[in-house]
């Protein structure tokens, strides 16, 4: 299967309203939560001072639809406590969650119960199966819950069990299947329902590399079909650049970057997410915006043209055999070029940074 | 009182090696106990009474004459009695008494046998099924049959009482940490308290008989009924609970399609235990008349009828060999069930229920209908071949063996129980409540000094100080016995997989055993002494105390171990610097459980000659004007139950902060 690479991306629907947007959001363990809400003090500060524990400090952000939307983070960061306060698993101690325009935290028991049960379904790290039942009815269970007949659960469980590749382990029980398979019956769960978002908490960090990659291509196939808005956790840098459409970072609670993975690569926001990219090929995630020049004058302006939003690496081949420098255009318009110097520049200088 | 603790916990912790100070404290004691022996030492007769004990006694008769009177009885007591008496008679009236005008019961021994069978075989597998057809018609073989049905019967219906009392107790436990917090505590005092004590209160309240019985059982039976399903419900995944959230399940939907599937092996384990602690109370229960193995049990202790109670006792042996066996095959069966999926189609298990079912109703009706499938052929009973054979085993015992048996007496008497009652008994009262304090300060808290101090104050105001010391110095030397026991073998089997898998299941079968089984052999080769007794706890709390240290010797970071070993330490050091050391707290764990276990048997011991507590407890069932004491002694043993408890406790507790470092710290 071959791996769509960042620039060819589904483009996003920027202009309509975000499908999810949080607003300040705070999340204080502790006595006295409340009264930490707007608190400066450090992690540690705030420890000694009050005995709480901020997991999630004034964050902000905007989901749009249709997006993978990647928030990471090392652990203890506050990212899983971030995505269980979006569907209140967690209850935020401040801000707004809204989903649709629609605040999650005002939503009462019952409504809470409709918008989990219809709107949003989370992946959950170590898989959440119940044992006592078979794949078919663990990936029904949702529609179970929601008083769905058991002809039409069923149908509609099958349906989802293809779509993530189970067809035959039907009847099979999750302590039956390795650790991948167990966590395509909980994607299968999570889209039985048919949700507007869906929730990555870690899902294949439980699972060993190879299973890792399948999986998340999987889910790269699966955004490509079915196009939902997915919110997904991490703490694996590569995860996120393969998996983002934009990425949050996240350190100590607090927000730290938002961006597209080269934005991330390119700029980062500070020496703290500098250091966290510094390992990765930049190569692979800049694209060509990143290293054009103006011409100089007297350029020859008549080499191979290329979009300003391919990935470095895919313009090696073409910039490396011209011999003159390669235009960088959108549309009609001339924004740059690039040369034999600034590629190998990128290669060259960043891999040691 | 916290920072009170606080404080003296930080002095106590200053304070130089208190290994020393305990020697002293002891030091003192055995001074004290030179210089002013026979002083002060509250003495008191067999049957002699103090004003406590008369005026209890009144006041005991005062409940009984008000019994038609107080609206307490009439409208709330006097219920309750007549629907568990109806209830144990109806299901007395299926299986073991003559019932709706028939010289036999309902179902005679071939209708049980078959139920029996069919329940087994339907919840467990083949196997158990065998076993149990075997094993219900070891009792009539025994000529024991309706002794038996009988046993069975009070049994069945504490344990369904329990459990419908019991599960939904339990399922709430396991959703509220309050109320698991609230009951928690009630458990652990229902279960530290010596089983045999609440009989004596009960009676003042349901009489003499099946209900007193059936309540007694069920305050035994409920603890594990509850405690096991809130921890089945409680270890319930986290990550598939909060899977189920995130789906939008409503909190009755969680309980039924989650808690409750995934803790349904669990609660069978529950209820196995239920049934085992069950067995055990309603054969002691026969102290107060409940009908069954029991009674034929307590009759012959009481004859030293050896033969008879072993007959006895080793039918209740096979009824709690095949109850826990067919109950451990059902939960074993619930997992294969989960794991395999379903093993047949449900047409197939349909048709194998129909089978058994319809085989079930012939044989109930040809018991219903015959004699000989209603009344357990006579000519099958061998029970008086099992009771000259006991009866012979005992005497060539005692008679071949006397000079080991009496050595062994003589030396644990003369050597350990002897000097330690001396010692409790012969010093004034007060130097020993002052050492006991003492030591209970060292060993464990100031919490416990406190809850010492107000204990043995209790005993004092009893009037029953010497009877306890006595029953105190069995205690302790059991316990002392079962330690050396408990770990000499622990040890042994925490280190060598073959002694563990050798071992195992013996210890699983002692625990199964009911409490009151383990007198009749040991009576049988030691006679009727107080020693009878210690040997008969040692027996029944070595079993805990072994399988605790063995836990914790595995528990050891095999690491560790191996560090220790490639630093050249050899098994002894490997033992006695690494893996004992580091085992500390399971240790003390064991000795607080044996402690505990050794207790209700040696009460218990009064039947066969124990004498103090247990003695005044049993005396005062049987003579009218001795019930004030005996209620004063069962007073006494959940006193010195509890103030056991509390300062082994606090002992493991500070065992536990020590082998985290935090004493140190401190």
């Amino acid at each position: 299967m071959t791996v769509p690479s960042v620039a060819e991306r589904s483009a996003t629907d920027t202009d309509s309203p975000p499908v999810l947007a949080v607003r300040g959001l705070w999340k204080v363990f502790g006595p006295k939560a409340q009264s930490v809400v707007g608190s400066t003090l450090t992690r540690k500060e705030l420890k000694e001072q009050t005995g709480c524990v901020a997991a999630v400090r004034d964050v902000s952000f905007d989901v749009r639809r249709g997006e993978v939307f990647v928030v990471m983070g090392l652990s203890g960061s506050g990212k899983s406590t971030l995505v269980r306060c979006l569907t209140r698993l967690i209850e935020p101690t401040a801000g707004e969650v809204l989903l649709d325009g629609e605040d999650v935290r005002k939503a009462d028991d019952r409504r809470l119960r409709e918008l989990r049960r219809h709107r949003m379904a989370m992946v959950f790290q170590h898989f959440g199966l119940l044992p006592h039942r078979c794949v078919l009815d663990n990936v029904a269970f949702g529609l179970e819950i929601r008083g769905v007949s058991k002809q039409q659960r069923y149908a509609r469980a099958r349906e989802v069990v293809g779509l993530v590749g189970l067809n035959g382990f039907e009847n099979s029980y999750p302590d039956q299947l390795s650790g991948g398979m167990q966590q395509r019956v909980g994607l299968a769960r999570a889209l039985a329902a048919d949700p507007e978002v869906l929730l990555f908490d870690e899902p294949f960090s439980a699972l060993d590399p190879l299973i890792r990659r399948e999986m998340q291509n999987e889910v790269i196939r699966l955004h490509h079909e079915v196009g939902k808005t997915m919110i997904f956790i991490t703490h694996d840098l590569s995860e996120a650049l393969k998996l983002g459409d934009r990425i949050l970072i996240m350190r100590d609670g607090e927000l730290v970057q938002v961006g597209t993975p080269d934005q991330v690569v390119g700029a980062p926001a500070d020496d703290y997410v500098r250091d966290f990219v510094s390992d990765i090929p930049r190569s692979h995630v800049l694209t060509l915006r990143w290293i054009m020049r103006p011409p100089q004058p007297g350029e020859a302006l008549d080499g191979p043209a290329l979009g300003p939003d391919v990935v470095i690496r895919d313009a090696v081949h073409a910039v490396l055999s011209a011999d003159r420098p390669v235009r960088v255009m959108d549309g009609e318009s001339l924004l740059g070029v690039v040369t034999s110097a600034e590629i190998l520049e990128v290669i060259a200088g960043g891999q040691h940074q | 009182m916290t920072a009170v603790n606080v404080v003296a916990s930080r002095v106590a912790a200053r304070l130089p090696a208190r290994k020393y100070l305990l020697v002293v404290v002891i030091a003192l004691w055995v001074a004290g106990w030179a210089l002013l022996r026979g002083r002060d030492t509250l003495q008191l007769g067999g049957a002699e009474l103090t004003p406590l004990h008369v005026s209890l006694s009144e006041g005991m008769d005062a409940v009984d004459d008000s019994r038609n009177s107080n609206p307490f009885f009439l409208y709330f007591i006097n219920y309750i009695r007549l629907f568990l008496d109806e209830a144990v008679t109806f299901v007395q009236a299926l299986i073991s008494q003559p019932s709706f005008g028939r010289p036999v019961p309902v179902l005679g021994w071939l209708g049980v046998v078959g139920v029996a069978t069919a329940v087994a075989f339907l919840y467990g597998n083949r196997k158990v099924a065998l076993l149990t057809a075997a094993g219900f018609l070891s009792f009539g073989v025994l000529g024991l049959w309706q002794e038996s049905m009988d046993t069975l019967a009070l049994t069945l219906t504490a344990v369904a009482l329990s459990l419908a009392v019991g599960i939904p107790l339990g399922v709430w436990a396991g959703l509220s940490d309050r109320f698991h917090r609230v009951v928690t505590p009630v458990l652990d005092f229902m279960q530290t308290m010596p089983t045999f004590v609440y009989l004596a209160p009960l009676t003042l309240f349901f009489l003499i008989g099946p209900a007193s019985a059936t309540v007694a059982t069920m305050i035994y039976a409920i603890p594990p009924a509850i405690r096991i399903t809130a921890h089945g419900i409680r270890q319930v995944s986290h990550e598939t609970l909060e899977a189920s959230t995130s789906l939008g399940v409503t909190s009755a939907q969680a309980l039924r399609h989650v808690r409750l599937p995934m803790a349904k092996q669990t609660i069978i384990v529950g209820v196995n235990q239920t049934i085992m602690a069950a067995l055990s109370m309603a054969t002691i229960a026969a102290l107060i008349d409940a009908p069954g193995l029991g009674k034929t049990v307590l009759k012959a202790l009481q004859t030293l009828d050896v033969g008879t109670a072993f007959n006895a006792g080793l039918a209740i042996v096979i009824m709690a060999v095949v109850l826990d066996r067919v109950t451990s095959a059902a939960s074993r069966r619930v997992e294969a069930e989960r794991r395999a999926g379903r093993q047949r189609t449900v047409l197939g298990r349909r048709l194998e229920v129909a089978g058994v079912l319809g085989g079930v109703a012939v044989l109930g009706y040809l018991s219903y209908t015959y004699v000989w499938a209603a009344e357990f052929p006579i000519e099958a009973n061998l029970g008086s071949y099992v009771r000259r054979a006991a009866d012979a085993a005992s005497l060539w015992v005692q008679d071949s063996l006397v000079t080991y048996t009496d050595a062994l007496k003589n030396l644990l008497t003369n050597g350990l129980l002897n000097p330690f009652e001396t010692l409790l008994t012969d010093s004034p009262w007060w130097l020993v409540a002052a050492a006991a304090v003492a030591i209970a300060l060292l060993v464990g808290s100031v919490r416990a000094a406190l809850v010492t101090t107000a204990g043995l104050l209790v005993l004092v105001l009893l009037g029953l100080w010497q009877d306890s010391m006595v029953t105190l110095a069995s205690t302790l030397v059991a316990t002392i016995l079962v330690m050396v026991l408990g770990v000499i073998i622990g040890v042994w089997m925490g280190r060598s997989d073959r002694a563990d898998t050798v071992l195992r299941p013996l210890l699983d079968a002692g625990q199964t055993m009911p409490a009151f089984v383990y007198l009749v052999p040991i009576l049988g080769l030691f006679g009727p002494t107080r020693f009878t007794a210690i040997i008969a706890a040692v027996v029944f709390a070595a079993p805990i105390a072994i399988k605790l240290v063995a836990e914790g010797i595995r528990r050891v970071s095999a690491t560790t171990v191996e560090a220790a070993t490639s630093a050249g330490a050899n098994s002894w050091q490997l033992i006695s610097k690494v893996q004992l050391p580091m085992a500390r707290s399971a240790v003390t764990l064991a000795a607080s459980q044996g402690l505990i276990y050794v207790l209700s048997m040696v009460v218990v011991g009064g039947l066969v000659g124990a004498g103090a507590l247990g003695y005044d407890v049993v005396a005062g069932f049987s003579q009218h004007q001795l019930r004030g004491k005996g209620l004063a002694a069962g007073l006494a043993i959940v006193v010195l139950g509890i103030v056991l408890d509390r300062v082994m406790r606090a002992a493991t507790e500070r065992a536990d902060a020590a082998a985290h470092g935090g004493l140190h710290g401190r």
